[in-house]
């Protein structure tokens, strides 16, 4: 590497400040236990939910944990991926919700069509014959 | 070790036997003397003009974009003519096998040859095309010194090279499939194809796919990052905007492919049963998921071609882009709904009419924002000082072809009718409508546009001309004659017709492509032409055509760092704010600038991929595990390496300005 | 980005003059220069957090085909074993314990590096490989423990797709360890230099991505296929 392009001096650094600031994330003790904790919740929660049954509907636990998941995707994005609006300008955070919205088309459109074509094409329902 | 001579023969060479040389196949035997003869020359050339040091350190190691993006062109025009020969073939068997004859082509090498051409012009002609356009271009219209990540570049064009010999590797040893150009199941299962065909296309697109995809990455970056300083959002030029919305389009596409086509592998070499017919497998599944790729994969090859027209008519109409912020949106949008319309493809399948009318409405809104974009370009043209240079020529071809091609694509949305034309010549007329009529004409309105400014001297316009009429007449003879056999209920892929009241459109197709050959032939006698007069044609003052856009305000060709000075940006048209405002050159004061080292490494990791998909194809284990771990020794190896810069001097620099302000002198 | 009026600080109209002959009048348009004369050029490194957030945002759809593909051939149990049969949620509950840790142990050796210690980086390194071996490790056990019971890939096509999903999860945690290793040792070759950071850096990214992907693998495979 270069050195004159690591060391950067003067009217420069306050031009590139901010973008010197994304290349490396604070990272602080602090944020790591507060995620680790959460994500050590949220994960037991549904694990219990489910082995347990405390739920009497499935329908319920099933909601219940997707919630859950979502919830704990976050956390790990927030503090492990120090993902914030502010890093690369937004440009990951607009990424991010751009990949979110394309696998939300891709999966339940999937879901979707796949699952008229059953209702179509085999009404019968031969999956749930023995 | 081996029990006898059989098993250690298997051992080594897997599945490769003698057989599987086309010795019996005259067309083949004649097509490899012809590719043989002339690779012999080409390399004997190579080699008698000692070119082989020349082309290794300044060209395959090289890590210049513009390097890169030229063997990306040269790359797409040597397959287009492998998938042109392709086309040609069809046309001809499909003249020909009328009245009780069978045509020149037996059915499984008739097979072969529509799903190569298939395969050939999108993956190895079209995304080439698009991909060396862009990196010529965009680093040079946003003012920047190369890509974000030139080593990744470089890696990236090996490996869409390598995708590429792959396939051709299949003309001459083995088969290739005889499937359709996307490999639907349970034709392409194991239990169907159980030759090498559908396993050539597998790992061709596989290698190929992976370099496509991290040079998405590499431009996404590219755009975000590097951009000169003032260029705002809403002032980069529009090809930067379309080749910004098609790179999104490939790191979120090409992940699809490589999945689905992963699954397939699966389904092939494991067992597994994702798309076959029994053990809970859906073949349609497959269908759903390689179209998700497949209709963005559309917009990705359409957008930069946008671009290239948005450029073009801008400049050889002397005025600024009319409705450059709608046109900005309109590309957004179509990115984002090139995402809602993918069922379109299998309407027949039976969803539905909930699901077929949703994405049938969605496919009518998606051609919105095309037309606007079109009325744009009219727009633009309005009182313009038009230049009718070939460009522009390539321009307004593409605009009336465009819009009939789109509009019978409208037709296609409705899904009633499209349970009627599913499947036929109409669909083939159709697509070859928008992708020859908007991509193809794109790419050579680019390449005559850009040309200069790769090389430093203009194509020969005569030839250029010739050329352009030849492919445009073509193009209508040769498709025209497929809407009126689709509307007559013509399926696509037939190799023998029995009805001999459709013969007549067939003669007048493949006459069409004869014109079409003769439109190929031309613009290569133009490119050569164009190097012996290019004393004539040179370029001098970096801006031949009176451009509005950065790449123009720099020599031709542009040195290895681009831009001595990075220019700063004030309005949309930079280099046209530049020229209006007096700009001066900076004659003294340059910096050492930091530049990339050329690097054996891509070419090295490409080889390896050959070498790994060719065991794979095969089952040669052996050179399969020697490819794959010794692509990932080189790959982590070239970590290693952290010394990867050099200091371009400053008396360098001053020594190429100076010898481009004495050129600027001279002119004036 | 760069906006205008960040780099007007950047643009120093350094004076010309002597250093060669016939320069010409540069500072015509003080207010709007055509060029940055004064040039800082992009830090090494510049955009590979960038590059490398989109790679992983691209690897994260290709695990929704996967996700896909187990959500419609999910259910195809082609009269062969269902999750019920086959999902043992303490063993999956302890694999997923170990990537928590293996998460937490990684952030540690971000610490680490933050601090400057060369040291303590690649002790919490080395954690953090363990832990990924033991995932790896548990994971295979499991595979086995259904290939031996008749439950292959070849039997069902949801099985087919459980085994892609969750064995491409583990390729890419294999990867990651092996990334990891040569992190190690160029970290011990070369120190913490700024290359370095920046790898560990994406390294870490990547890790912690493959969290975010487990958690949909537990959720959605495991966890809802015990609901079945």
């Amino acid at each position: 590497m270069n050195d004159a392009h690591a060391s950067h001096g003067g009217a420069h650094d306050v031009a590139h400040a901010a973008a010197h600031d994304s290349h490396e994330p604070h990272i602080t003790l602090d944020g790591y236990l507060i995620g680790f904790g959460l994500s050590v919740i949220l994960t037991a929660v549904p694990f219990y939910l489910v082995m347990s049954g405390v739920l009497e509907s499935k329908t319920a636990t099933a909601f219940a944990i997707t919630i859950l998941a979502v919830v704990q995707i976050v956390v790990h994005m927030v503090y492990f991926l120090h993902l914030d609006a502010k890093s690369e300008a937004g440009w990951n955070l607009m990424a991010l919700i751009f990949t979110a919205v394309i696998l939300i088309i891709a999966l339940t459109g999937s879901l979707w069509i796949m699952y008229h074509l059953k209702v179509n094409m085999m009404p019968m329902n031969m999956s749930h014959l023995p | 070790m081996f029990e006898n001579h059989a098993a250690l023969l298997k051992f080594i060479f897997g599945r490769l036997t003698l057989d599987a040389f086309p010795i019996h196949e005259p067309i083949l035997v004649g097509t490899f003397i012809v590719v043989a003869t002339g690779g012999a020359l080409v390399l004997g050339a190579l080699t008698y003009f000692r070119l082989w040091g020349y082309l290794w350190s300044e060209w395959f190691t090289s890590i210049d974009h513009k390097r890169i993006g030229v063997m990306y062109m040269v790359l797409g025009v040597i397959m287009l003519l492998r998938g042109f020969a392709d086309a040609a073939m069809m046309r001809a068997q499909q003249a020909f096998a009328f009245n009780g004859s069978e045509g020149f082509l037996p059915a499984h090498h008739y097979d072969q040859v529509f799903t190569a051409h298939g395969v050939i012009m999108i993956f190895f002609v079209a995304m080439p095309m698009i991909v060396g356009l862009i990196n010529i271009v965009v680093p040079l219209q946003i003012g920047a010194r190369d890509v974000s990540f030139p080593f990744l570049n470089n890696f990236s064009f090996w490996m869409t090279a390598a995708g590429g010999i792959i396939v051709m590797i299949s003309l001459f040893v083995g088969v290739f499939a005889r499937t359709g150009w996307l490999a639907y199941p349970p034709l392409s299962e194991y239990a169907y194809s159980p030759d090498v065909g559908v396993d050539y296309y597998i790992w061709g697109l596989q290698v190929a796919g992976l370099g496509t995809l991290l040079s998405g990455v590499n431009f996404v970056c590219t755009i975000v990052k590097l951009r000169a300083p003032g260029m705002t959002i809403m002032k980069m030029p529009i090809f930067t905007w379309t080749a910004l919305c098609t790179n999104i389009l490939i790191v979120a596409a090409f992940p699809v492919l490589t999945a689905v086509l992963a699954l397939l592998t699966l389904d092939r070499y494991v067992g597994t049963d994702f798309f076959t017919n029994d053990f809970g497998g859906n073949p349609m599944m497959y269908v759903n998921l390689i179209w998700i790729w497949g209709h963005p994969e559309v917009y990705i090859l359409i957008l930069p071609a946008f671009g290239v027209f948005s450029e073009v008519t801008a400049t050889f109409c002397g005025k600024r882009l009319f409705g450059y912020t709608s046109m900005v949106y309109a590309t957004v949008v179509i990115t984002i709904l090139s995402y809602l319309v993918w069922l379109h493809h299998f309407f027949t399948m039976g969803s539905g009419a909930s699901v077929n009318s949703f994405f049938g409405i969605t496919t009518m809104i998606i051609s919105i924002p095309t037309g606007a974009k079109m009325f744009n370009w009219l727009f633009t043209m309005y009182r313009g000082r038009i230049r009718y240079e070939l460009p522009m020529l390539w321009t307004i071809a593409f605009m009336i072809t465009f819009v009939i091609g789109g509009m019978t694509g409208v037709l296609l949305a409705v899904p009633p009718a499209d349970f009627e034309l599913h499947n036929s010549l109409f669909l083939i007329a159709h697509f070859h409508n928008v992708i020859i009529g908007g991509v193809l004409f794109g790419m050579f309105a680019g390449i005559n546009y850009w040309f200069p400014k790769a090389f430093g001297f203009k194509l020969d316009p005569f030839w250029g001309k010739l050329s352009f009429w030849f492919w445009v007449i073509g193009f209508y003879l040769a498709f025209m004659p497929l809407y009126v056999l689709g509307l007559m209920g013509v399926t696509r892929r037939l190799r023998v017709f029995d009805i001999p009241s459709l013969h007549i459109w067939f003669i007048i197709a493949a006459f069409g492509a004869l014109l079409i050959a003769a439109g190929i032939g031309c613009f290569l006698v133009q490119i050569g032409v164009s190097v012996l007069k290019r004393k004539e044609l040179a370029d001098t003052t970096g801006d031949p055509w009176n451009s509005r856009t950065l790449e123009w305000s720099t020599s031709s060709p542009p040195p290895a760092y681009n831009f001595a000075f990075t220019p700063i940006v004030y309005s949309m048209d930079a280099w046209w704010d530049m020229k209006e405002r007096g700009y001066h050159r900076p004659l003294a004061g340059f910096k050492p600038i930091a530049m990339p080292k050329n690097t054996p490494t891509g070419i090295i990791l490409g080889a390896l991929s050959i070498a790994f998909s060719f065991g794979m194809i095969w089952y040669i284990w052996w050179l399969a595990a020697l490819g794959f771990v010794g692509a990932l020794a080189v790959g982590i190896a070239h970590t290693f390496n952290y010394n990867r810069e050099y200091d371009l001097s400053a008396d360098a620099i001053a020594g190429a300005e100076d010898e481009r302000t004495r050129l600027l002198t001279a002119q004036a | 980005m760069t906006t205008l009026a960040e780099t007007n600080d950047t643009l120093v109209a350094t004076p010309l003059a002597g250093t060669r002959g016939g320069v010409a009048a540069l500072q015509s348009a003080a207010q709007t220069p055509f060029y940055v004369l004064d040039e800082h050029p992009h830090p090494a490194g510049y955009s590979t957090q960038l590059g490398f957030w989109i790679y992983i945002m691209s690897d994260c759809l290709l695990f929704s085909v996967l996700f896909a593909a187990y959500g419609v051939l999910g259910g195809s149990y082609a009269a062969g074993p269902a999750p019920k049969d086959l999902f043992d949620l303490n063993i999956v509950a302890l694999n997923t314990t170990m990537l928590l840790l293996s998460s937490i142990t990684y952030g540690f050796a971000m610490l680490s590096m933050q601090s400057n210690s060369v040291g303590r980086t690649q002790i919490w390194l080395a954690v953090t490989a363990f832990f990924g071996l033991c995932f790896i490790g548990i994971e295979l056990h499991e595979f086995y423990g259904m290939i031996r019971e008749g439950a292959t890939p070849q039997r069902s096509a949801f099985l087919s797709s459980f085994f892609t999903l969750v064995g491409t999860h583990g390729l890419h945690v294999t990867t990651g360890l092996v990334w990891m290793v040569t992190l190690m040792v160029q970290v011990g070759q070369r120190g913490l230099i700024e290359a370095n950071r920046r790898r560990l850096l994406c390294l870490s990214m990547f890790w912690h991505f493959l969290d975010v992907v487990w958690i949909g693998v537990f959720t959605f495979v495991y966890l809802m296929g015990m609901l079945r």
